[in-house]
């Protein structure tokens, strides 16, 4: 009885993540994140409410704004110009379905920040708009506008690493505990 | 086969679904009031409205506006009587001109979501509409004249 106890004592003990496993863990962030501050995606996650594009981030052109539901203004909205896929044309407008910015009420503002920064705002849900792990990782498997990072059109460049080694490093990341610092302290 | 309304009247098109909708405008159905400006979406001078919103026709290819209705310049009034041409003319607001099919199609859909610009509204609706005449200023003052229009009924 006392090892039935004990077993079910063991079974509800939260896993703690091992000094090791932070470390590697928060390695495989530092490698994702050269996609996340890669202009296909930093160009949308900023502070203010101008979008930034091309490589070098200059401030959107035609004095585009965020709007509060991240989509434009009253008449300026991201689909006047943007359809949901790339026009092919060289400078034409990128495009994906549900192409706009994140809301002004979560910004998810990733300009600037470190390393431990960007793990944080990318994890906490207060931060990331009340997503969980499994709809963080849904988003970078599934969202129209994180694929088009790997199919950005004509005269942009995709990010460094791939998209498969991209999820591959988020999950590994996840898996080992989604650490936000080299140690679990 | 594309079936679309264009100024309330029932077209098809039926030839590769990613021509740009301004080609199929001009040259189909001979709409020529939107102009080619840029073809990049950067000018605003090809702007129409789809279900009221503006787009930019140079990059929107036809297929997004299968079952949609298309309003040209050529749409907005059959007799100069809409507000926003009725501001333009009274002000004299073109120099040129080329871009202003454009100018009007932004501003009168600015009109319909909000009846009562102020500056700030006329300008975040309006800047993606370029004027290399500059006639921004009374760009500007026609919206305001048109939306003044609009609430009087044209008895100003």
């Amino acid at each position: 009885m006392i090892q039935l106890i004990v077993a079910f004592a063991v079974w509800f003990i939260p896993v703690v993540p091992s000094q090791s496993d932070s470390v590697s863990s928060f390695q495989a962030f530092q490698k994702a994140a050269t996609v996340l501050r890669h202009p296909r995606c930093i160009n949308c996650h900023i502070p203010g409410d101008s979008p930034l594009f091309g490589s070098a981030g200059e401030v959107h052109a035609m004095r585009v704004k965020r709007g509060t539901d991240g989509g434009g203004t009253a008449v300026m909205r991201c689909e006047t110009c943007h359809q949901e896929t790339n026009a092919e044309v060289l400078h034409g407008p990128p495009g994906a379905k549900e192409w706009r910015l994140p809301s002004a009420k979560t910004r998810m503002a990733w300009v600037g920040l470190t390393d431990q920064q960007l793990c944080r705002a990318i994890i906490d849900s207060k931060l990331n708009g009340g997503m969980s792990r499994d709809s963080l990782t849904h988003h970078m498997e599934t969202d129209t506008r994180v694929l088009w990072a790997w199919n950005p059109g004509l005269g942009r460049e995709a990010p460094p690493i791939s998209h498969w080694e991209f999820l591959f490093l988020i999950r590994t990341w996840m898996e080992k505990g989604a650490a936000c610092a080299p140690s679990a302290k | 086969m594309i079936e679309f309304n264009v100024n309330e009247k029932r077209e098809h098109f039926d030839d590769d679904p990613s021509t740009p909708l301004l080609w199929v405008l001009r040259d189909s159905l001979g709409l020529t009031g939107t102009k080619y400006g840029c073809g990049i979406a950067r000018c605003g001078a090809c702007t129409v409205h789809l279900n009221g919103a503006p787009i930019r026709s140079c990059v929107t290819p036809v297929s997004r506006v299968q079952g949609g209705s298309v309003t040209t310049i050529e749409g907005l009034s059959n007799n100069l009587s809409h507000p926003v041409q009725r501001a333009w003319l009274e002000l004299q607001t073109p120099q040129c001109g080329y871009c202003h099919a454009g100018q009007m199609m932004t501003a009168s859909a600015l009109l319909t979501k909000i009846p009562n610009p102020t500056d700030a509204d006329i300008d975040d609706a309006m800047s993606g509409n370029l004027c290399r005449c500059g006639t921004y200023h009374r760009i500007r003052t026609a919206v305001h004249r048109a939306a003044e229009s609009a609430r009087t009924g044209g008895k100003e």
